[in-house]
């Protein structure tokens, strides 16, 4: 859930605009639509940034702080850009116990990013997610689909390494 | 549009094939070669497998042999990937993809099972013994993982071969709402999502309370958002057609033709079933307008969550699905009375729909005859954490501890103690050895200061600490608190705070007093279920595991060795050979050369600058001789 504005300029295409233009004329009578227009809209840009927040808000007819209230609750919804590979470590419980923290700790020093950032080459970024529902390989990461099961920190500089 | 003699009719001509993939002999003499589709098998690369037994059965030329069927979750995800090839019912495990060219020629066409590449606990001696012989299944009973790892859950037809859409026939067909609700009351039904409310309470109550409702809702809770449980998500991949079904028959029985199911974003094979299945559904009639002639109608659209754990309680999950912030809010007024959209509805979690069917064709007295005297049937529980047999297992109630750890289970790993039982996940709490043999139910898990939650089960052992535990979930909730209430928002952070301190070896023994006056606090104010149980990991850890509590604030120690900042780091001189590699990887230049030399070896052993040491434990994982430990 973060609410910190990025600070990478906003590129979006008209394709992109036009897209989300139809996702909206196409749900917005719907009860309950903005959550999935936010969701589609989060598919075309990668992100909600506050641009993005401001075409669903006027495409609507709402306003603009309810988007905005809807994008920061909801952990799925980034303000900021995602890195090219995205890493999320899970630290559900039956990670955590089998030592996924040390997994994520160690990603975070060799990136020298903390969980939630981009590296500045916008090559990874890094998030904890809950679970990702394989208990059964903990700890487990993901980098974009790929799943990395029955981790050590060790491992860690050898996986990065073919990105 | 199909009518339910077509179903039926669908349902004979199957038949026959599921029957070869639970044991009987197959009429068309063709294997059937059952390959898991589930997260944890597709996570494994299942995918793979799949590809590689159809290239392989095609280089064989053994099409009319053998069926290639990715079906749901067979339970054991910690071997994966996982196939089962049938009437034998032979069950490999862990494959590889260079394995398949050998089970298809050795297997498919020969028809001499691969011993070697089968699960261990298959083959005794020298037989081969069935899958529910072995320990991991024996004790298992399965009513609603029943479909799961049996059919292929993007073909309603094999649904329907296991008597798919009978229930809701019958219940069109056959009986008055008022039945419909009277026979999950009798069964004893309670809600599976956590706080076992009775289902058919839930539903007689969104029947009754506002009569002349112009319009009603059932949705469905499959926002599984308890870290290390997936049963729902193993129910919406293997059997998704039973969930619907389910929500169809709470239609009819309160009175509502529209359903919502909201489901984890995070289940995204979850997602495609459903959308399959009810697209399926719709074709052959089983959604829509007047489903099998009788005048009833019913749709479901699917809603997806965004990564907010308190979306799993009932008001908050309705505030979602209607487009705003996830917030919970106050009750009453109930759902039944004023739910989604401000309509009386009634909302069950995953597994309790998985039960309905079932329950319509074999009756009330068939659930009620399992499980103990206030809760029937079964549960599912996802095993995990330091166990063998991570997975899943449904269980009668009533089952112990003991049973699922030791026997089902297979016990802790590498020689380890075991500790304490986690269930109920962030709401619940961590039971001791001394427990293990209470029958687990609903009403015995509250008593001993937890809770069945949606059915996590992790186990620890020696190496965890409780307080660390304590924390752990406690950073959870603050971090998923919503913030509308402040006994909650504010609360759970200063908990968070205060453990964190005993972590650090800063507090002292009156804090752990205030500690638990304000999970009492917190428990009593909170506005919702996630404030209200938030402090019950702190609380039933301060009743078992007092002492760790107090070796942390009065001995400054972490029996465990996990808490970071009460270790020291040291060198035992005799095995330190004096390699130096330590020193080379300590970034605080906290170890240095002494000039003491141990009998037989050449260099002078190594020390550790306590002063200098920052506890990051990089010295001790580059040791080779175990020269290192942490106290």
């Amino acid at each position: 859930m973060s609410s910190k504005k990025t600070t990478v300029p906003f590129a979006g295409t008209k394709e992109q605009e036009e897209a989300l233009m139809k996702v909206i004329a196409e749900n917005k009578d719907q009860k309950g639509a903005l959550m999935p227009i936010m969701q589609q809209a989060q598919d075309i840009y990668g992100y909600l940034p506050i641009e993005v927040q401001t075409m669903i808000a006027d495409g609507m007819g709402i306003s603009l702080e309810k988007v905005y209230g809807v994008a920061t609750f909801y952990s799925q919804f980034a303000l900021n850009p995602k890195g090219k590979y995205q890493i999320s470590v899970c630290l559900g419980t039956a990670c955590y116990v089998k030592g996924s923290g040390d997994v994520y700790s160690k990603l975070e020093e060799v990136l020298n990013i903390k969980g939630g950032e981009c590296t500045a080459d916008g090559k990874f970024s890094l998030d904890a997610c809950r679970c990702v529902g394989a208990c059964g390989l903990a700890p487990v990461m993901m980098i974009n689909d790929e799943v990395y099961g029955r981790l050590l920190p060790d491992q860690i500089p050898d996986i990065l390494a073919k990105y | 549009m199909k009518s339910l003699e077509d179903i039926s009719a669908i349902r004979d001509k199957m038949q026959d094939e599921i029957n070869v993939r639970r044991g009987a002999a197959s009429a068309d003499g063709k294997r059937h070669v059952l390959v898991c589709g589930g997260t944890g098998c597709t996570s494994s690369g299942s995918q793979k497998i799949i590809d590689a037994f159809e290239a392989e059965i095609k280089k064989n030329g053994i099409e009319d042999k053998a069926d290639v069927v990715k079906t749901g979750c067979h339970g054991l995800c910690a071997l994966g990937p996982i196939v089962l090839v049938y009437p034998e019912g032979s069950f490999y495990s862990m494959l590889d993809v260079e394995n398949v060219p050998k089970i298809v020629k050795e297997h498919l066409v020969n028809g001499n099972v691969v011993k070697e590449l089968l699960y261990n606990e298959t083959v005794v001696g020298d037989e081969i013994i069935s899958l529910k012989e072995t320990p991991f299944y024996k004790k298992q009973h399965r009513v609603a993982l029943r479909n799961c790892g049996v059919i292929n859950p993007e073909v309603i037809d094999e649904y329907l071969a296991e008597d798919g859409y009978q229930a809701l026939a019958k219940v069109l067909k056959e009986m008055t709402p008022e039945q419909v609700i009277d026979t999950i009351l009798a069964s004893g039904l309670r809600g599976r999502g956590g706080a076992g409310f009775p289902t058919g309470q839930k539903w007689k109550l969104a029947r009754t309370l506002v009569p002349d409702a112009d319009q009603k809702y059932v949705a469905c809770n499959a926002d599984e958002g308890d870290p290390g449980a997936f049963m729902d998500r193993s129910v919406l991949e293997g059997d998704p057609h039973v969930v619907l079904e389910a929500m169809a028959i709470a239609g009819y029985a309160i009175g509502a033709n529209q359903g919502f199911i909201y489901v984890r974003a995070e289940y995204p094979i979850a997602i495609d079933r459903l959308r399959i299945a009810i697209a399926q559904a719709r074709e052959y009639g089983m959604l829509g307008k007047n489903i099998f002639g009788t005048g009833f109608d019913f749709d479901i659209d699917l809603r997806f969550g965004a990564g907010a754990f308190v979306c799993g309680e009932e008001t908050a999950l309705m505030t979602s699905i209607e487009g705003n912030r996830g917030e919970p809010r106050p009750r009453p007024p109930f759902p039944a009375v004023k739910g989604l959209f401000e309509k009386p509805t009634v909302l069950n979690n995953v597994e309790t729909y998985a039960n309905i069917p079932q329950i319509i064709l074999k009756g009330a007295d068939w659930f009620a005859g399992m499980g103990t005297e206030k809760s029937k049937g079964t549960k599912v529980f996802a095993l995990g954490g330091k166990i063998h047999n991570t997975g899943l297992v449904e269980v009668p109630m009533g089952t112990t501890l003991r049973e699922v750890v030791e026997d089902i289970g297979g016990g802790i790993p590498n020689g380890k103690k075991f500790k304490a039982a986690q269930t109920g996940g962030p709401s619940g709490g961590c039971i001791p050895v001394e427990n293990f043999d209470v029958p687990i139910d609903y009403d015995n898990l509250i008593a001993i200061g937890s809770m069945m939650g949606s059915g996590g089960l992790i186990v620890m052992d020696e190496d965890n600490c409780m307080v660390d535990i304590a924390k752990f979930f406690l950073e959870f909730t603050v971090d998923e608190s919503c913030g509308k209430c402040t006994p909650c928002r504010i609360g759970t952070k200063r908990m968070y705070e205060m453990l964190d301190d005993i972590t650090r070896g800063k507090a002292t023994l009156e804090d752990l007093d205030k500690l638990e006056e304000l999970c009492y606090y917190i428990k009593a104010n909170s506005l919702c279920g996630l404030g209200q149980t938030a402090p019950n990991p702190v609380l039933s850890t301060l009743r078992y595991f007092k002492d760790e509590y107090i070796a942390h604030v009065v001995d400054k120690k972490c029996p465990a060795g996990v808490c970071k900042h009460l270790l020291n780091f040291s060198i035992d001189k005799e095995k330190c050979i004096g390699c130096g590699m330590c020193a080379k990887q300590c970034p605080a230049s906290a170890i240095s050369k002494t000039d003491y030399v141990a009998p037989g070896h050449k260099l002078p052993s190594m020390l550790i600058d306590a002063n200098k040491c920052v506890k990051c434990g990089a010295c001790m994982g580059t040791c080779k001789f175990k020269a290192i430990s942490k106290k």
